[in-house]
Parts: C-alpha cells; sequence; structure tokens
C-alpha cells in the first residue's frame, strides 16, 4: 500500500542484529520507521492508508510482526487494519463495533443525559501473550476486545456500568486512549478516559472500579475530588513495577505506589503541569518523561521552546532536555498517545509533534534529532524492538 | 449491470480502480444496490451505512441522474438509466468546506 523511500543520509550498511520499528499513526495516513540498533539512520515506509486518520497502529509483543491499526474517517467510518508482515501488507479485518444490550446513556455538555454512539477507535492494545487478542479503546468511551486476530470484537460492558452515566465528553471527545495489562496479574487492566478517569478490573474486564483518588479537578468539576470525570491524558506503568503508574493529567502530573486506589502529585518543579504523554524509561522504573505543554487554552510549548523534561527520581525533580530540540519559534504539541520507548540499551526515545515532526533520542533524552520533519499531524508513536 | 462510483478513499479500500459493475435483480432501489455493493465488497460494510442501524453515515450522499437521493429511504427504485447500466449510480463523502 505506500510507497517506500530512504532518506539522503541512509548508506549501505552492513545489517545489524538490533533494530527499531516506529509506528507512526498521523492525520492522513500511517508510517513505518525502521532503523538499526544504533537509530541513527532511518528507513520510511508510507504513506499506508493515504487520506484516512490512523489514530493508532500497535504490534503484538508475541509477534511483533503482527500489527493492528485503527483507520477512521469523518466520513466512512472505523476500519481496523492487520498487517502480519511489519507493515508491508495490511488486510482489513472486522470493524462492528456494537455496544452490548441497550447502550443506555453518559452526561452530555449541557447537563442532560445523551445515548452512547460509537465514533471511532482511539487505542489497540494486544495482549501480552496472544498475538489474535486485542484491546480496542473507543470513542465514545468503551472497552472491545477481540479473540479472534480481529475478525469479530465484543465489548466488555461492564466497565460503563461503572458510573457511565456520569461520564462526560471533554472538548477532544469521550474517548478511551489508554489500556495498561497488567504483566504480572493476567487479570488485570488499567483503562482510562477522557474526561472519566483511570478504572481497574481485576476480573478480566467483567467488572471495574474508579480509580481516581487523590485526583483534584478544582477547575473542571464542580467537586474538585469527584470519584469520577477526571480528564485523565495518559497513564503509563514499568513492566517490572506494575504496581506503580504515572498519569498525566489535564493539569498534574500524578504517581500511584499502590496499583492507582490513590494517587499523589508529582508535578514538582515543571514548568507547566499541563501536557498530554508520559511515558517511563525502558530499564528504569523510576526515570520518566513528559512534555509540558503551557495551557489548556494554548497547546503549545511555554516560550515556544520545545522541552522534553524527564525525572529520574519518579518525579518531582525535573530536568529539560533540550539538545537537538528546537528552542525558538515552536508552536506544536505533542498528544498523549504520541511518545514512545524502545528497549534498546541505552533507551532510545521517540515522540511525533502535530507539527509532522518525529523525534528521537538514542541516550534516554539527552539528545534528539529529528527523523522525519514532514509528515502529516501525527496522532501516535509506538516503538518495536528487536534484539 | 449496475455503474456505481465509490469516492476515492472507498475505492482504495475495496481496492478497486474506477467503477465497479454487478448486477441487482429487480426491482433496483437504492438499499437493493448498496445490499449487492457490500455483498460483493464485504470492506465497505459500516462505511456508507452504519453497521448497526444501517442508516446512511451523515456525510455520505447519493446521487444518480442528477438528482440526490441521499434522504429517500431503502425502497426507492432508481430511476431506469441506472437499473439499465446508462448512468452510475454515485456515492460521494460530503464536501467539508473549510
Amino acid at each position: 500500500m505506500g510507497t517506500k523511500r530512504k532518506s539522503s543520509i541512509v548508506k549501505k550498511k552492513k545489517v545489524r542484529a538490533t533494530g527499531v520499528r516506529l509506528l507512526v499513526g498521523t492525520r492522513k495516513g500511517a508510517f513505518v520507521l525502521t532503523s538499526d540498533g544504533k537509530r541513527d539512520q532511518w528507513e520510511v515506509s508510507g504513506p499506508h492508508f493515504a487520506g484516512w486518520e490512523m489514530y493508532h497502529l500497535k504490534g503484538s509483543p508475541v509477534d511483533p510482526n503482527r500489527v493492528y491499526a485503527s483507520q477512521t474517517s469523518g466520513w466512512f467510518g472505523q476500519k481496523i487494519q492487520r498487517s502480519n508482515d511489519g507493515g508491508k501488507t495490511w488486510e482489513p479485518v472486522g470493524d462492528k463495533f456494537a455496544y452490548e444490550g441497550v447502550p443506555g446513556t453518559h452526561q452530555w455538555y449541557d447537563g442532560t443525559q445523551h445515548p452512547w454512539e460509537f465514533k471511532r477507535i482511539w487505542h489497540l492494545e494486544p495482549s501480552l501473550t496472544d498475538p489474535d487478542t486485542v484491546y480496542a479503546g473507543a470513542e465514545d468511551a468503551a472497552l472491545f476486545r477481540t479473540i479472534d486476530g480481529g475478525r469479530t470484537w465484543q465489548e466488555l460492558p461492564g466497565l460503563r456500568s461503572a458510573k457511565g452515566h456520569l461520564w462526560q465528553p471533554g472538548a477532544g471527545g469521550m474517548g478511551l486512549h489508554t489500556i495498561l495489562l497488567d504483566p504480572s496479574n493476567p487479570k488485570r487492566i488499567y483503562i482510562a478516559i477522557s474526561a472519566a478517569g483511570v478504572f481497574r478490573t481485576d476480573d478480566v474486564g467483567e467488572t471495574w472500579r474508579p480509580m481516581n483518588s487523590g485526583l483534584k479537578s478544582p477547575y473542571q468539576l464542580p467537586d474538585p475530588d469527584a470519584e469520577v470525570g477526571h480528564c485523565v491524558h495518559r497513564i503509563t506503568l514499568h513492566p517490572s513495577r506494575p504496581g506503580v503508574l504515572f498519569m498525566q493529567k489535564h493539569w498534574d502530573v500524578m504517581r500511584s505506589d499502590n496499583a492507582a486506589e490513590s494517587w499523589n502529585e508529582i508535578s514538582g518543579d515543571l514548568p507547566t503541569d499541563f501536557g498530554f504523554p508520559i511515558e517511563v524509561h525502558a530499564h528504569e522504573p523510576e526515570t520518566i518523561y513528559v512534555v509540558p505543554i503551557k495551557s489548556d487554552s494554548e497547546h503549545f510549548p511555554p516560550d515556544g521552546k520545545l522541552r522534553v523534561y524527564r525525572s529520574r527520581s519518579g518525579g518531582n525533580e525535573w530536568e529539560a532536555l533540550t539538545k537537538g530540540l528546537p528552542q525558538r519559534d515552536c508552536y506544536v504539541n505533542v498528544l498523549r498517545d504520541s511518545m514512545a520507548a524502545d528497549s534498546l540499551d541505552p533507551c532510545g526515545i521517540y515522540f511525533g509533534t502535530t507539527g509532522g515532526q518525529v523525534y528521537g533520542s538514542a541516550n534516554a533524552g539527552n539528545s534528539w534529532k529529528a527523523i522525519v520533519r514532514d509528515l502529516p499531524a501525527v496522532l501516535s508513536v509506538e516503538a518495536q524492538t528487536f534484539a | 449491470m449496475i455503474r456505481v462510483v465509490l469516492p476515492t478513499h472507498l475505492r482504495s479500500l475495496a481496492r478497486v480502480n474506477g467503477e465497479v459493475h454487478f448486477d441487482v435483480p429487480d426491482p433496483v432501489t437504492v438499499g437493493s444496490v448498496l445490499d449487492a455493493l457490500e455483498t460483493a465488497y464485504p470492506v465497505l460494510r459500516g462505511s456508507i451505512r452504519d453497521h448497526v442501524t444501517r442508516r446512511r453515515r451523515p456525510f455520505v450522499r447519493y446521487f444518480a441522474c442528477e438528482q440526490d437521493l441521499s434522504l429517500e429511504p431503502p425502497e426507492t427504485r432508481l430511476p431506469e438509466q441506472v437499473a439499465t447500466g446508462v448512468e452510475p449510480f454515485l456515492i460521494i463523502g460530503a464536501l467539508a468546506g473549510g
């Protein structure tokens, strides 16, 4: 489906045993970026599905060449594509996402109840153990699962029973955007919804609990400590410590040390604690990354300087990472699913911008380089590592 | 034989170039043409009509013989020129504006 080209700096080199593949979703198609273990020279493939909004692509941890992609359009609806060769070729699979039973209603902007309406899939999360099992996060917020490689999808309706009638869309829609599978407990899943908050199941999705204790939203909710309604932008965890979670909220960077039972603020000395993505270093569970954005009404970096902030202490103390990033006249945003880490050593960190750049760091963020500069607005970045 | 013109995004989805052609038994209606199209190209299911409600997606329009048939019920018969393959049935992505 797309065209393939090489950047001018690519030279013929001996093929290395290690490598990284970035799966990049944009407003107008998908791109696959590949490099060897040095992560200095990149091959760009795409656009795949040119003209379609590619919300998210992700590969199976147990079969990295099995990649799932969310292809969506305001005109033509939702499609799911699957690749069995790492994104070289694709086949459409099932795309019928039907809410279970009577869909019911959620809170609408004017305070009335509004029926659940499927709009698109924001995020795909393949199982940690089975390449045919994938979870899909939808707008209007719901969790779906396939166990047949995407041919059919079933909702896990217990989630919407967790006070779903009180959930309300934010300006960007009511999307289920984060799905974290606990590698130490196959029955435990965390999800996050804008603007409802974090929820957890301990029975593979049958029942769910809101997990928002400690979140405070004084300018978004009449009750700042409400059980649901918080605009969580992204959560993440390190697989070696799945009970420790990190969150970038609408405002505030947060942390939980008890499997989301409670949250504590770790914004510390960040220049602003508004932002979208948050990511963890592949080998250092206390090293985390955020991209501060000026405010909810000004979605660009403060002072026109694109800075990733890194904390090596699990929060509160942050350092600006600027080498190789534009430090003047930069007014892009970095969306919630647009930051990823590889698992090479040193760890690679990547992020895409609404300006179409994908930046990469092969040294854990110490310095950065634009891998590509002129893609459509980037919606998501996932990294796959080949040892 | 019925001739159907698809918008660019649906042609790429169905992996076809130009018009698509297929037979539809009488009576040839908006609904029967769409049913036959989705049978011939299952990937288009859900992209023209909603999977669940089977209603036309809001930003999709149906044109034929310089008429807008988008708001007609599915059992509406198509013009004779369309039923006989003289004129195509057009599926259009609505104008985005901007």
